[in-house]
């Protein structure tokens, strides 16, 4: 019998053969995400004249299978910032700890600010848009990406909205209207129908704008077979973030589904 | 004779709970000539007299910008000063680098406060032999920080540290009321009449060792602010201002704000 | 048996100096999906060099595959200025490639000119931060920033100058250059419309008598002209290069930026 401490708790040799060590190796190649495993679509966003409006769904995939059917993908920040996340669930989740410990961070830094009107000396953001860019950026570099795209909302230092993209390269940009996934080729082009540039997007109503997204959500629940007709839509003014996590999908029509032919063996 | 046994390092705490080395690191502030600092509502601005080693010799700066919202007056060891200089140079370009905003004036000053107090806990180490002013504008507008070799940071309104500065403290004590509303001539008029009362008897402000420096907020025309960044001005861009100070000027009438100054705003 | 005795580590096999070996073939059928770290955002840029100015162009179209991310990405930046905003830059960076590390380029480069502004307290001239871009580009020549750069300034003697450079740091300074998608559209135009290629003197011969076009430099109207005209072509062949197109030009007055549109389709 084996009385060393490192054999305490492990099977025995003489039963069940020689314990595997390896798994303890710490030598040898660092082990790194090499593909998303629990996985969500498209999150879409679009600015309007005095916001930005962001949705996502409810779904949670694991391949083709819907695996969970209530995970929501949109974070507030420090109540005047929404974070969207596609991809990797699990990444979501890291980042989703990361930014709870830099919001509290942030409190603790300057509490004054957090009496300030408007969270005035937070993170905007535009600050906390640099800040992820630089750590999707910095993680890329290590080649341990992060496989998320995310889009950010909220507002920049001059007060204006602000809507951003960062993917697990540290790629990022603006526009008027984002979206990641499916939905930069099934969403993208309608939002672009009312908010091409942002002067026809400074002009959007709040409600437009909701109408908008709403309708691309329909849309992407038509098309794109990974995703759900529950989802979480949030609104970003200056006051705060109205973020509603249970909406459902309203006046859905297949009839064009029937019209559809020429798909796997269907001839006819 | 008396030999102080407790003030060997910077580790030990004298019967009366005194830790001499610090002490003693403050004294180095007070050798270092005076270096004055008035915060506003909308401006801070640092004055400094600048000291030569001999007549031959140049005078050693006393002002000097961090990042384009920060810059820091000192008084003591210029080369310690050097250090934290640089320490919050690279922390201010970090951040900006990190997050795309001006750092806090108050998360820099505090990160030079926890640097300084490793020094007082630490075997074999020893404490800054400078203490700075640390003016700054951010989200919450402008800012005057004291930093003390203890590793002490307080915000004040306005503060004198270096040689003879308890003169130059009464004067903003008398004054401390009107600090709030002056805009940017008139703060920079009474930071110089501060560094008057702290001068030697027959020695008196000179484009050669004077140095101003600002920092401010500027209301622009559709209602926002806007960051002036910290300026260090010397020489010759200092000699309207040593003279609207002047002696023989203190009878005329306050000049009205910003009269004819020929200076960038 | 030979392999065993070889000096050549790659007969041998990997030699680990630990006990277990990594697992180096996957289970069957199992497919691995490698990160591929790079992805090609599309998009060109384009500088010449005057006499007294320098015109740095680029469009601000951002796309990955087939899809447009965004119609507006600027791919000139300002480099070394004092402030944020880069009001007083003199030197022009320009990046096309993959859009992340052209940031990170930009970012890094810009921090370099601040650190030696005040270091030095003066900016740092196109020479000398042509050189550095260059030793920051060969420094990750084994993870190269994927990026076609050019910087654009005025040299020390007022004359406009252009510093192209590859992903690995091999630079030169040119008349102009194309870098980007649309290069090898542009290069051409622009070696026949700016340094006068395989343009000759009419009449002054056949085979080896005729003359050269004589070479001037141009104006800044004609190279602005230039630049419209090769960014228009560029559109209406290249499927990467569109939206609107940015150019800085680069005189002793400073930067003067204009955008204009493009085609967005």
């Amino acid at each position: 019998m084996d009385h060393r401490p490192q054999a305490w708790g492990r099977p025995r040799d003489d039963v069940y053969g020689a314990y595997d060590h390896s798994y303890l190796q710490n030598s040898g190649p660092k082990q790194a995400t090499q593909a998303p495993i629990v996985t969500g679509t498209s999150v879409i966003a679009m600015k309007y004249k005095d916001g930005v409006v962001m949705a996502a769904d409810n779904l949670a995939s694991y391949g083709s299978l819907a695996r969970f059917p209530d995970v929501k993908r949109l974070r507030v920040f420090l109540d005047s910032s929404v974070v969207g996340f596609s991809g990797d669930v699990s990444d979501m989740q890291f980042l989703d700890r990361h930014l709870t410990d830099l919001s509290i961070d942030e409190a603790y830094e300057d509490p004054s600010c957090t009496a300030a009107p408007n969270g005035k000396g937070h993170l905007n953001a535009a600050n906390l848009h640099k800040y992820l860019q630089k750590l999707l950026y910095k993680r890329r570099n290590d080649f341990d990406p992060l496989w998320n795209q995310l889009l950010i909302a909220g507002f920049d230092g001059h007060s204006k909205p602000y809507l951003a993209s960062v993917d697990l390269r540290g790629t990022s940009f603006t526009s008027p209207s984002l979206a990641t996934g499916f939905g930069s080729a099934l969403a993208q082009p309608i939002m672009r129908r009312y908010a091409e540039t942002e002067e026809d997007a400074a002009k959007l109503t709040r409600e437009q704008a909701v109408e908008v997204i709403k309708e691309c959500m329909k849309v992407l629940y038509y098309r794109d077979a990974r995703s759900l007709d529950r989802y979480s839509i949030a609104v970003v003014t200056k006051d705060g973030v109205e973020l509603k996590e249970d909406e459902q999908l309203e006046k859905q029509s297949w009839a064009f589904a029937e019209r559809i032919k020429g798909y796997g063996t269907q001839t006819v | 004779m008396f030999r102080n046994n407790y003030d060997n390092d910077s580790v030990t705490f004298s019967p009366q709970g005194r830790i001499f080395q610090v002490e003693y690191a403050a004294e180095a502030v007070k050798q270092g000539s005076v270096v004055v600092g008035i915060a506003s509502k909308t401006h801070a601005v640092l004055v400094a007299i600048k000291r030569n080693a001999e007549e031959l010799s140049s005078y050693q700066k006393k002002l000097f910008p961090i990042d384009e919202h920060v810059g820091i007056a000192i008084a003591g060891l210029t080369s310690d000063a050097r250090v934290l200089s640089n320490f919050m140079k690279q922390q201010s370009l970090g951040h900006r680098l990190t997050y795309g905003r001006n750092m806090p004036v108050r998360t820099l000053v505090d990160m030079i406060g926890s640097k300084a107090q490793i020094n007082t806990q630490h075997y074999g180490k020893r404490p800054y032999g400078v203490g700075l002013l640390v003016a700054g504008v951010d989200d919450h507008g402008p800012h005057l920080f004291e930093f003390q070799p203890s590793g002490m940071t307080e915000e004040m309104v306005a503060f004198a540290i270096g040689a003879r500065s308890q003169m130059a403290r009464t004067y903003l004590e008398k004054n401390l009321e009107a600090f709030a509303d002056c805009g940017r001539e008139e703060l920079i008029r009474h930071g110089l009449k501060a560094l008057k009362e702290s001068l030697v008897q027959d020695r008196e402000l000179t484009i050669d060792n004077t140095s101003v420096a600002i920092v401010g907020v500027e209301k622009q025309e559709d209602g926002t602010t806007k960051p002036q960044p910290f300026m260090v001005y010397d020489g010759q861009d200092v000699s309207a201002w040593i003279e609207s100070v002047a002696d023989n000027q203190e009878a005329a009438p306050a000049a009205a704000e910003g009269e004819g100054m020929d200076v960038d705003s | 048996m030979a392999a065993m005795f070889s000096q050549n580590p790659l007969m041998n096999g990997p030699n680990y100096s630990f006990n277990d070996a990594p697992r180096t073939a996957a289970p069957e059928g199992a497919r691995q999906h490698r990160f591929d770290p790079y992805t090609d955002n599309g998009g060109s840029t384009l500088a010449i060099a005057g006499a007294d100015f320098t015109i740095m162009a680029g469009d601000t179209r951002l796309t990955s595959g087939y899809s447009i991310n965004s119609r507006y990405h600027p791919k000139l930046f300002k480099i070394g200025g004092t402030t944020a905003d880069q009001k007083d830059a003199t030197i022009v960076l320009s990046v096309v490639g993959f859009a992340a590390d052209g940031e990170a380029l930009k970012e890094r480069l810009d921090a370099i000119c601040k650190m030696y502004r005040y270091r030095h307290g003066k900016p740092m001239s196109v020479k000398a931060c042509a050189q550095r871009l260059s030793t920051i580009l060969y420094q990750k020549r084994f993870f190269p920033y994927y990026v076609y750069a050019i910087l654009g300034g005025l040299d020390e003697e007022g004359k406009g100058a252009v510093y192209s450079y590859d992903p690995v740091g091999s630079y030169e300074r040119e008349q102009c250059r194309a870098g980007g998608a649309a290069a090898s559209l542009i290069m051409p135009f622009l070696d026949n419309q700016v340094n006068f290629k395989n343009q000759y003197e009419p009449g002054s011969g056949v085979g080896h008598a005729l003359q050269e076009r004589e070479r001037k430099p141009l104006t800044r109207s004609e190279g602005e002209v230039l630049v419209k005209d090769a960014f228009d072509g560029a559109v209406e062949r290249h499927i990467e290069v569109g939206d609107g197109l940015q150019m800085m030009v680069i005189t002793k007055d400073g930067i003067e930026e204009v955008l204009l549109p493009l085609k967005k389709d």
